[in-house]
């Protein structure tokens, strides 16, 4: 998962190898690209264990809400996806040249509002996905039309933090308030992991019943 | 052509729809008059705002009989959602065949990333997805019940894909309908071509409904004759 999202770093690097110098424009697309394969990876693993021991049938015997089990599995890709992030985050810095002491808050708060949505919606067709003759191949395709509203908003607000200084007024860094513009994208990509993660709760178990 | 016009229903829509589009092709091609700037070009819009209207008809169809098929797990709401999802793919396909056709002459690019061409691209990829999904798996009654949560997943998507993009320049023409900005003598060939989709909207539903419907049915024959044996 981690790997897969070095690679990516590393073919982004050389496929945009005319724009060296201007790089920076270029750096959120790459960035939330290379999180969201890698993403997409972890989601696939993430029922495999269950799958291949039976054990999913244990887990919905369990007197519990089934709706417990996707807080659990969503929680748990949660975390591994921003431990993910956070190293490919800094091995991008190193391999794209930048400089974003002051800018890291802001960065943090994108990377775990996006990550919260992408894995809200990711776990449920995973668990769909996982029961099907096609497995690991339909994921990411059932996966990018759905999540498209979080990849906007996540490169459009890492795009105004990276590259403030082509919006003019925004104020960074240093003050306690948010970056101009900066609240619009957060607002959707919150709604999104709120809807998607009701709907996910609540149809979760539709999914895995047998 | 006997099985075409099993039903009584299907006969009456048949022949409105014959005649309602041969009317309403009279209309958009000769009865109305010639647009000002865009030439014979404009009228293809007579076609691609109705395969819009009834296009988004058939997909939030889809959501409710979605919707209903995960309280009442009954295999009609889903035979429903599996129709009129199709029927949608079917209208978005037109309405995607249409838009560039008169975007290259009039905007002179086949495609711009607008917000609403954007989402009716991403709505078309979403019910391609929930149709593959459909077919994924083997199991009718869990094939129907997954089918139906992305089902409520992919219209729950469109609203946030329209948001997302929202403050994009947008150059596709505004709601002509709403601003009144459509000059009265083109109303009639517009109603008219509504009018006839509409029917082939009914139409087409109908007899994929129906088409499903008896697939059930050869489909539970078999799982009897399996058991018997």
């Amino acid at each position: 998962m981690l790997f897969f999202g070095i690679v990516v770093l590393v073919i982004f690097n050389f496929s945009l190898g005319s724009l060296h110098d201007t790089i920076r424009p270029a750096v959120p697309g790459i960035l939330w690209v290379a999180f969201a394969f890698s993403g997409t990876l972890g989601l696939n693993r993430l029922f495999a264990a269950e799958k291949e021991n039976g054990c999913l049938q244990g887990l919905l015997m369990i007197p519990a809400d089934r709706g417990a089990i996707y807080l659990g599995k969503m929680l748990a890709s949660f975390f591994f996806m921003l431990i993910a992030e956070a190293v490919i985050f800094i091995i991008g810095l190193v391999l794209f040249n930048l400089t974003v002491w002051a800018e890291i808050p802001y960065l943090v708060l994108v990377f775990v509002i996006g990550t919260l949505g992408f894995t809200a919606v990711g776990t449920l067709l995973s668990a769909i996905s996982v029961n099907t003759k096609l497995r690991e191949v339909l994921l990411p395709l059932i996966l990018f039309p759905v999540i498209l509203p979080i990849l906007i908003n996540a490169v459009e607000a890492t795009d105004i933090i990276l590259n403030a200084s082509d919006y003019g007024a925004t104020n960074l860094p240093g003050t306690s308030s948010l970056p101009e513009g900066l609240k619009l994208p957060l607002t959707i990509m919150s709604s999104f992991t709120v809807i998607f993660g009701t709907i996910s709760y609540l149809l979760f178990e539709r999914v895995l019943e047998e | 052509m006997k099985v075409l016009l099993q039903h009584r229903v299907d006969i009456l829509l048949f022949i409105l729809l014959f005649a309602g589009m041969s009317f309403a092709l009279y209309m958009a091609l000769i009865g109305a008059p010639t647009e000002k700037t865009m030439g014979d070009i404009q009228r293809i819009f007579y076609f691609h705002v109705p395969a819009a209207i009834t296009g988004l008809t058939a997909f939030a169809l889809n959501f409710v009989a979605s919707l209903m098929y995960v309280f009442r797990k009954n295999r009609w709401w889903d035979s429903l959602a599996l129709s009129s999802a199709e029927i949608g793919i079917l209208f978005f396909c037109m309405l995607l065949i249409t838009g560039p056709i008169w975007a290259k002459p009039v905007w002179f690019v086949w495609w711009t990333w607008s917000p609403r061409l954007t989402s009716s691209l991403v709505l078309c990829l979403l019910y391609a997805v929930y149709l593959l999904i459909r077919k994924s798996f083997e199991d009718p009654d869990r094939k129907a019940m997954v089918a139906a949560v992305f089902g409520i997943v992919a219209f729950a998507d469109a609203p946030l894909v329209w948001f997302s993009i929202r403050w994009w320049r947008d150059i596709h023409p505004s709601p002509m309908l709403e601003t009144g900005n459509l000059d009265p003598s083109m109303r009639p060939a517009l109603y008219t071509c509504m009018a006839a989709f509409l029917v082939l909207f009914l139409y087409l539903l109908r007899r994929r409904f129906y088409l499903e419907i008896m697939r059930n049915k050869i489909e539970r024959m078999i799982r009897r004759t399996d058991t018997i044996r």
